[in-house]
């Protein structure tokens, strides 16, 4: 289905939230999820289902501060 | 006219000029300060202005020394920060440095978390000091922002942030500040503060090790209330340590992306 991932459209094959991470390579304990502009809890990855033309925003974090 | 001299509402005659005023109020005043900006004693200011008369290597009383500390404050910008509560999670390289920062622009109170204690390690870039080492950070801080600024508010909690309590210690800032150091927690704070208090702002950092160029560093809008300040990909690792400048950088992006929003002004200028 087609996403807008970080304001580009793409094209995926996963389903949920924690396939889509897989798919995008993401190590899940470091990255944020907004869907359709609300925070998605990390628990509830598995659960979140994806739909056509859903815009996220994915924030991958790297380690300093 | 009416004006304000040290803080204090005064008549004065519509062409009094800084010298008049610095005669009638202040005769040893050697610097001449109006609406925030140093000026020369042949001004002649505008009813309403707010003029400070300090003299150089005086103690001011108690009650001065609050209106001299705001004196370079531009008008109205101070009034609006003292009003303003901002939560602070980790107080290393980033977390002190905005802290600092937050508390020579005199923002109200700041509420400040970590569980680690100063380290050698950490004076490479943190805001602490040789004699503070094995001090929890919080309490460290505390004592080096009181010296700053008396008049801010710090409240500290010496605390590991978990996914339970940071909706509840952080409830009720105006804005969030992430400033922790792994990767891990960085995102934890995230999801566990927007996904409970989604209405307040959060400004978070990812990406400032290393040394390279300081215009690779910058503020973005990564979510609907989330600020993210940093090149995105210079991780700490080996061969690529967190050196004061760019952490300072990122800070102070940081405390800019607050300030802005404490202001009401969009903090990417949009």
């Amino acid at each position: 289905m087609q996403l807008v991932i970080n304001g580009q459209s793409r094209e995926v094959s996963a389903e949920s939230l924690a396939e889509l991470l897989v798919e995008l390579q993401l190590d899940t304990s470091h990255v944020a999820v907004e869907l359709n502009q609300a925070i998605v809890e990390s628990s509830q990855f598995a659960t979140t289902a994806l739909n056509e033309n859903d815009r996220l925003e994915v924030i991958q974090f790297v380690g300093g501060g | 006219m009416q004006l304000y001299v040290n803080e204090n509402l005064v008549e004065v005659g519509s062409d009094s000029s800084l010298a008049d005023l610095r005669a009638l109020y202040k005769p040893t005043a050697d610097m001449l300060i109006v609406n925030g900006y140093p000026v020369a004693d042949s001004h002649h200011p505008a009813a309403g202005d707010r003029v400070v008369l300090i003299s150089r290597g005086e103690v001011p009383t108690e009650t001065e020394l609050e209106t001299l500390l705001v004196a370079r404050h531009t008008p109205g910008v101070h009034a609006r920060v003292k009003q303003a509560r901002v939560g602070i999670a980790g107080v290393g390289g980033l977390g002190s440095a905005i802290a600092v920062a937050l508390t020579r622009l005199g923002v109200g109170e700041l509420i400040v978390a970590d569980f680690d204690v100063v380290e050698p390690s950490n004076l490479n870039r943190q805001q602490y000091f040789v004699d503070q080492l094995g001090m929890p950070k919080v309490v460290a801080l505390a004592e080096n922002l009181r010296r700053i600024n008396p008049y801010v508010s710090v409240i500290s909690h010496v605390v590991r942030l978990t996914r339970e309590n940071i909706p509840t210690l952080f409830a009720e800032v105006d804005v969030m500040v992430e400033a922790f150091d792994a990767a891990a927690q960085k995102a934890l704070l995230v999801e566990s503060f927007l996904s409970n208090v989604p209405d307040r702002p959060l400004v978070a950092a990812s990406g400032m090790a290393g040394f390279g160029p300081a215009n690779t560093i910058q503020t973005r809008r990564a979510g609907n209330n989330l600020y993210l300040v940093g090149d995105e990909v210079s991780a700490a690792a080996p061969g690529s340590g967190l050196m004061a400048p760019r952490v300072g950088i990122a800070a102070h992006h940081q405390a800019n992306c607050v300030l802005r929003l404490l202001l009401g002004e969009d903090p990417l200028g949009e």
